[in-house]
């Protein structure tokens, strides 16, 4: 019977699947129980943010830039209609600071940083590091996994507050040195439109939510990644797709709660 | 343990995220301009706020004074209650106007004071005696209809 | 055997879902030999010293090691035991993002306190004593297979184990390689006066170094003795097994029924 294998097909798919996220959870868990040795040993997480936080760096600054002048050029031509350039340092800083900032950061964290710690569990674990590391007596969640996580959910706000910062740049290169907005209505309505607290810590809290998603995927799919080279790959992919839905999922719920218009 | 350039790359990359995160609290938001310690509660009730919300500017002549925390309804006069942060550095007389302006036609709505010339300032936890309410663009026209109605009689 | 023995294994049963692997296995590891647990692939051998490492529970029986139950002890006890354990990978399993230094050093500095000099001599030495002083600033993929392996022995015994475990040491090496490491394992064993186990399906070399032989096949032991008993076994399967021969009771043919059928060249009742 096809039907009957159909269903079956999606009834195992379903259980696998609760099955992953009850995994996942406990994985989540464990992690934050072993985050003792992430900071007494600070060193082991001051590498990983080297590898997460600053080999991110140039793609974040370079995105942020490119979104920055795209946001001037398209916003000028909007504003300009109803007579408002003078609000376009409003415009690109609201946007950058409470949305883009945050959501495209996480969203290039998640394809440079992400995959690649993915990768990098799924080979440990591949070539038996993983094991030979239990094996030592020595727990590779804490000594592999939380200072990687510690070092993701550090650097998510910090690479998010430069994406804005460098978009804002950008913003200001397009509107008041090449097309010409007066400087002083550009900054002065920008201050007066974004709030420290409503706008900016949102936008940094957002960010953090978001760093603690992409790490989690990234981490619990590299150490469930099946130990061979498709597996790996494999995992590394889930890692991009999963960690953009959740940027994106999470970003809606986010924004429900934080901008309800009031 | 030794310092390594690996350190001071990750030093780098912490003091460049931190001054990205000064520089949009103080370049790009305003926590220049407003500090929560050094600031006094004033109220003012209003009959129509119009589009007001929490966090709206409050200014005396253009100048950024504080800003509006909270908007109720008062049950009692059914007005709407506003309450607003104003930096300590500027004192208001007892007799100062608080009304509701937009800025350009379709802009946010701030409060503008307008200050009397009274001797005595207002102080901490007082009201805005005289206030006078946001104008409604449809009442606008209404009374702009009904007035060339009028004329042309 | 010796009554002195340092892990026993005792009518030990595991299964993975309802697919039996081990099935009923008595085994008795004295201190101080180097025993070889032999069979083909995928017969149960890495099951069972996943079982003497604590990673798998056994369905029935238990494993002792130094007196205690493997299977019993919480996380502390288990991590403690783990301590006095050494195990080699099949393929070192060296950590690829360290230097062949802080790969030695890597036990010393998670377990103990000692300071970073004596670290460091310990690192040579045990480098030295696998011939390989001088290799360590070098990333584990500069090594080639012989010598990545021969570090992985070295940071097996970094803290001097009483019990090391062999997981096919000799797989993918050249000859040469291979007697370096057959004989790094001899020796270090009598050198350190530990007890070891190699899991391996290489014959020639392993008869060469061991004092006693287990022949496991589809999870239960068919044949032990020292390395002559085992040469000169009638078992068929042993016999096939030592002297590599292509037909035997593990036969060439995929169990599939008769490929004359397919071909046609014979009908269902047999003739041609």
């Amino acid at each position: 019977m096809p039907i009957a294998r159909g269903l079956r097909g999606i009834g195992a798919r379903v259980v696998n699947g609760v099955w992953r996220i009850g995994f996942g959870a406990r994985f989540f868990m464990m992690t934050l129980f072993y985050s003792g040795m992430s900071f007494r040993r600070f060193r082991l997480t001051v590498r990983e943010l080297f590898f997460t936080g600053v080999m991110s760096l140039i793609i974040i600054l370079v995105a942020g830039l490119f979104v920055g002048i795209v946001l001037g050029m398209q916003g000028y031509e909007t504003l300009k209609r109803y007579g408002s350039e003078s609000a376009l340092g409003t415009l690109v800083a609201l946007s950058l600071v409470r949305e883009l900032g945050p959501v495209l950061a996480a969203l290039l964290f998640a394809s440079r940083a992400g995959s690649a710690m993915t990768a990098e569990i799924g080979l440990m674990k591949a070539t038996e590091q993983i094991s030979a590391m239990e094996m030592m007596a020595v727990n590779p969640i804490a000594r592999v996994v939380a200072p990687r996580f510690w070092a993701g959910v550090i650097s998510m706000p910090l690479l998010a507050a430069m994406f804005s910062a460098m978009g804002v740049f950008g913003g200001y290169m397009v509107g008041v040195v090449m097309i010409g907005v007066d400087e002083g209505s550009f900054w002065s309505q920008m201050q007066s439109a974004v709030d420290f607290q409503h706008d900016i810590l949102n936008g940094v809290i957002k960010s953090l939510v978001f760093g603690v998603a992409v790490t989690v995927i990234s981490l619990f799919e590299g150490y469930d990644a099946p130990p061979t080279a498709e597996g790996v790959s494999g995992a590394t992919t889930r890692t991009v797709v999963q960690s953009s839905l959740a940027i994106l999922l999470l970003d809606v719920i986010l924004t429900a709660f934080m901008f309800r218009g009031d | 343990m030794e310092r390594t350039t690996l350190d001071l790359w990750v030093g780098m990359f912490v003091v460049a995220g931190f001054g990205a995160l000064m520089v949009l609290a103080f370049k790009v938001g305003n926590l220049s301009t407003y500090n929560v310690s050094q600031s006094y509660q004033l109220q003012a009730y209003f009959d129509n706020i119009g589009g007001l919300k929490a966090q709206a500017s409050v200014k005396s002549a253009g100048v950024l004074v504080g800003r509006v925390t909270d908007v109720k309804l008062d049950t009692t006069l059914y007005k709407a209650r506003v309450t607003m942060n104003i930096d300590k550095r500027y004192q208001f007389p007892k007799d100062t106007f608080a009304n509701i302006l937009t800025s350009g036609l379709l802009g946010e709505q701030y409060i503008g004071l307008m200050p009397g010339g009274d001797e005595v300032m207002l102080k901490d936890g007082e009201e805005f005696k005289k206030t006078q309410s946001a104008v409604v663009l449809e009442d606008l026209i209404g009374k702009f209809l009904y007035g060339k109605a009028e004329d042309s009689k | 055997m010796l009554s002195e023995a340092l892990v026993e294994i005792r009518d030990v049963n595991f299964a993975y879902d309802s697919r039996p692997i081990l099935k009923g296995i008595n085994m008795s590891f004295p201190k101080g030999r180097l025993i070889a647990i032999m069979g083909l692939s995928g017969c149960g051998k890495t099951t069972l010293l996943r079982h003497i490492g604590g990673v798998l529970k056994p369905t029935k029986g238990y494993v002792k090691v130094d007196g205690q139950v493997i299977h019993e002890l919480d996380q502390d006890g288990l991590y403690r035991m783990r301590r006095k354990m050494g195990m080699l990978f099949q393929f070192g399993a060296l950590f690829t993002d360290m230097t062949v230094f802080d790969n030695v050093a890597f036990q010393m500095r998670e377990h103990t306190d000692l300071p970073e000099e004596i670290i460091r001599d310990l690192v040579m030495m045990k480098l030295h004593a696998v011939g390989l002083y001088g290799t360590q600033n070098l990333m584990p993929a500069e090594l080639s297979g012989g010598m990545a392996r021969r570090v992985a022995l070295a940071r097996t015994i970094a803290l001097d184990p009483m019990l090391i475990m062999y997981d096919e040491p000799f797989a993918g090496l050249d000859p040469i390689s291979l007697t370096v490491v057959g004989q790094l394992i001899r020796r270090l064993n009598d050198a350190l006066g530990a007890t070891s186990i190699v899991v391996t399906h290489d014959v020639q070399e392993s008869l060469k170094i061991v004092d006693y032989i287990y022949f496991v096949s589809d999870g239960a032991i068919i044949a032990e003795g020292t390395a002559d008993d085992i040469r000169a076994s009638g078992e068929a399967f042993v016999h096939q097994f030592v002297y590599g021969e292509m037909d035997g009771p593990i036969p060439f043919h995929y169990p599939a029924g008769d490929f004359n059928l397919d071909l046609g060249v014979k009908d269902q009742r047999g003739a041609a």
